[in-house]
């Protein structure tokens, strides 16, 4: 048993790490799409496309990593979570098919291109609201009864899980940003720029929402944020996550390129170790905890050895294919 | 009851449209890749344009194809728990990991690589190019690999014990569950077929531009490569077909019997079925055409073998007889079809008139989708032949789904049809479009941002952009300009 505790707790953190990767890595694809409309059509458009062309399939598997992990260390949590949430996933999963496909569509039918276009921003904008109540509905309590959800049809659509979804909307429009900041230049730099500092804001009031609401949403949040002795290892999030976000504002300001991105991933990052202090040591809260709901030893092990293996090598091929594509995006494209 | 009932099979309906649906996609990425890359290592190889050419103009379609595979892919990974959440809890510990094993080696290798295989020759140098298409066809292996071992663990389940929570558990041995007993036979099967799907498709191609212009040579070249695979493949798959059946009757014989029409059983040699209609009601085949005792010459080799029917199987095990009867039939089918192209072209190589002989180009054009009818065939015979399990032996599919509302599942299935018939038709529209295009010297590859040579794609142009839409107002007066 005293293995399997750290077994699962490993996994728990492999798991948040594939999270937080699709979080922020999709995240930038996503809030291009959302703040897609904004941009002119043409050059500038296409740039901001061709920024994420090559890298966007790489940054969605995380989401397959996601999922796919969750259902092979957590069957239990899989099992419940997706059916109490059964609309959004699949209002995820269409939103994510008509940004995918825009990609290359709009690409291949320029009489159409408005129309793909608009694929890609709803699709972006249906997944990333979607995403957002998601894991509201998952903070706020999922009914389970034996090994199965036993809520109704709506429990995930509470002002809630709203709000979940617009911070999460206004996250991603931030991280698109402010990867359009390192990615352009000249006016559309300049552009790209003030639409982050629209989005920090937003990011940040609704992070700051969510938070208070947390409080309040139940007893036990409330407890570990605000009571003596875990105040004392909660309270470095929020005050990080405040330095951070100055430093943002900051940077946003100023002429610099990739900080802001940089800054916004720091942003993220202390988000989701506040969405951790949250929620740990559950899976579904608030009755299922993850040593409840993982997979057994053996199955644990088995997929401890590949991600040993493999994930040093992702990391790596990744990394280079990012660098490949590194700089400034010209007009051209890749050729 | 009967509202359950109802969402039961609309949850099945649901995944058996989008698993046919991204089923077509991989069929033809799997072989696409991999001519893909023997196309760029001739390139290398002999240094000839025309292989360039060629690489170029399957670019561009593979391009589309695989963006449909990912996104229809993503849809499955999801769907096992939302629509078969019992199913995930039960048997999460014994597939799960194995699908996480596709993610870790093939996903992300795939679509690492895959951004400096469409965009990266100019950025890497032809030989990294070369090692990144190599690590996507790959990558489509290793995916197929996995998901076959997961599929053929739900058609023989081996190597897992039963934990005090209902919950399949892995047993000693992974290597037992990942090289199930059906497994190696189901891989190579499957994978064949992606396969020879692919080469009809190119050969289908090539034909349609050899009907127009018999002197192209990049037609001529790739009609060619498509005809050696349909002469030299299309009898392995035949082959291997063979002996997946085998498996099959050694593990799942209730399967066989309901892809033979064998309602009773024939203890002295049991007749091969070539047509017939089967009544399940009244337990036999109508109007059976019949070959006396080729079942058991097939099968046990031997005429006068004995064969059990689904007389010996309670009927509340038995699969539905009339799809698995049907759907192997035409699988069987389009194989034959596929082999007879194949030694036709033989025959026309050997006559030296390959690429002047429009009989066999029109036949090569119509078999060019063959192969997707006979992968989803293929695939409907294996999935409703396993019915009314979806663990075969160990767990009904009535008893894996989720507790939804059959209202909740026929919204989803609603939105899953409009959707997938829209954007994939719209997406199969461009590749034909592109297919369309004959192959020429100094073929462009996969461009961004540079409308000029796509705009002559033979796609009409669609109607002027209307004044008062918001994407055509000028905006704050920033507008981007070219060149800076």
């Amino acid at each position: 048993m005293d293995v399997n505790v750290d077994l699962t707790t490993i996994w728990a953190f492999i798991i948040a790490f594939a999270v937080f990767a699709y979080v922020v890595m999709d995240g930038f694809d996503l809030g291009i799409g959302i703040l897609f409309p904004t941009f002119d059509v043409g050059p500038e458009r296409d740039r901001a496309m061709n920024s994420i062309a090559p890298v966007w399939d790489g940054n969605e598997t995380w989401l397959v990593l996601g999922g796919g992990g969750l259902f092979a260390a957590f069957p239990l949590a899989y099992a419940v979570i997706l059916p109490a949430t059964y609309p959004l996933i699949i209002a995820m999963l269409l939103g994510l098919v008509f940004r995918g496909v825009a990609f290359e569509y709009r690409w291949r039918d320029p009489g159409h291109r408005r129309y793909w276009d608009a694929a890609f921003t709803g699709g972006s904008l249906v997944a990333a609201m979607a995403q957002g109540m998601t894991l509201g509905a998952l903070l706020q309590g999922i009914e389970v009864v034996d090994r199965s959800y036993a809520g109704s049809w709506f429990d995930w659509l509470t002002p809630y899980t709203l709000l979940t979804g617009l911070g999460t909307v206004a996250g991603y429009a931030l991280l698109g940003a402010t990867w359009l900041v390192w990615k352009l230049d000249g006016e559309s730099q300049h552009h790209a720029r003030k639409l982050g500092k629209r989005a920090a804001w937003a990011t940040l009031v609704l992070m700051g929402g969510v938070s208070l609401y947390n409080v309040f949403l139940n007893a036990e949040y409330a407890e570990r944020w605000l009571t003596a002795p875990e105040i004392y290892f909660a309270a470095p999030v929020p005050i990080l996550t405040a330095i951070v976000a100055v430093m943002l504002l900051r940077a946003l300001s100023v002429n610099r390129h990739s900080k802001p991105f940089w800054l916004s991933l720091a942003l993220f990052f202390f988000g989701m170790a506040g969405l951790g202090v949250t929620m740990w040591p559950y899976v579904v809260p608030p009755g299922l905890t993850i040593w409840e709901a993982a997979a057994p030893e053996r199955s644990q092990i088995f997929m401890l050895v590949g991600v040993a293996i493999t994930m040093p090598l992702i990391i790596g091929y990744t990394a280079w294919a990012y660098w490949v594509f590194r700089g400034k995006v010209a007009d051209e494209g890749y050729h | 009851m009967f509202e359950q009932l109802d969402a039961l099979l609309l949850a099945r309906i649901q995944f058996a449209f989008t698993v046919s649906f991204h089923f077509i996609f991989p069929a033809f990425s799997i072989g696409l890749a991999s001519y893909l890359a023997v196309l760029e290592g001739l390139w290398l190889k002999t240094g000839k344009q025309l292989y360039l050419d060629l690489f170029k103009y399957w670019l561009k379609i593979f391009a589309i194809a695989f963006a449909m595979g990912v996104v229809s892919g993503i849809v499955m990974s999801y769907q096992f728990g939302t629509n078969w959440s019992v199913f995930s809890d039960i048997a999460g510990p014994v597939i799960g990991p194995l699908m996480a094993y596709e993610v870790l080696t093939a996903f992300f290798l795939e679509a690492g690589f895959l951004g400096v295989m469409l965009f990266g020759m100019n950025k890497v140098g032809k030989k990294l190019h070369f090692a990144a298409t190599l690590m996507v066809a790959i990558g489509t292996f290793i995916s197929a690999f996995w998901i076959l071992s997961v599929n053929s663990w739900m058609q023989t389940p081996v190597g897992y014990e039963i934990g005090a929570n209902g919950q399949y558990l892995p047993g000693d041995s992974w290597w037992d569950i990942v090289f199930n007993p059906s497994f190696p036979y189901r891989l190579v099967h499957t994978v064949i077929a992606a396969y020879l799907t692919t080469a009809f498709v190119v050969g289908g191609v090539g034909a349609w531009h050899l009907l127009k212009d018999r002197t192209n040579l990049h037609a001529r070249k790739m009609f060619s490569m498509a005809m050696w695979m349909a002469a030299i493949v299309a009898p392995i798959q035949i082959f291997a077909g063979d002996l997946h059946g085998l498996n099959t009757l050694e593990h799942q014989p209730q399967k066989v019997m309901a892809m033979e029409g064998h309602f009773e059983s024939h203890p002295d040699g049991a007749p091969l079925i070539l047509f017939g209609i089967p009544n399940s009601e009244e337990k036999r085949v109508d109007y059976a055409i019949e070959i006396p005792k080729a079942s058991s010459v097939i099968l046990k080799h031997d005429p006068n073998a004995p064969l059990a029917g689904l007389d010996t199987i309670p009927d509340d095990e038995e699969p539905p007889v009339g799809i698995v009867f049907w759907s192997f039939r035409i699988m069987v089918g389009i194989g034959f079809a596929m082999l007879g192209i194949g030694v036709w072209s033989l025959l026309a190589r050997f006559r030296k008139k390959l690429y002047d002989w429009p009989m066999l180009h029109r036949a090569a054009l119509v078999m060019a989708p063959s192969g997707f009818v006979a992968v989803i065939a293929g695939w409907i015979t294996t999935e409703v032949g396993r019915q009314p399990y979806v663990i075969y032996n160990l767990l009904r599919t009535a008893d894996a789904a989720s507790p939804l509302d059959a209202p909740a599942v026929a919204a989803s299935l609603l939105a899953f049809v409009v959707v997938y018939f829209a954007v994939f038709g719209a997406g199969v529209w461009y590749i034909l479009h592109l297919m369309h295009k004959p192959p020429h010297a100094g073929e462009y590859g996969v461009k961004r941002g540079d409308t000029g040579p796509i705009r002559t794609a033979g796609i009409t142009p669609g109607p002027s952009q209307n004044p008062g839409d918001p994407d055509t107002l000028p905006r704050d007066h920033e507008e981007a300009t070219d060149g800076r």
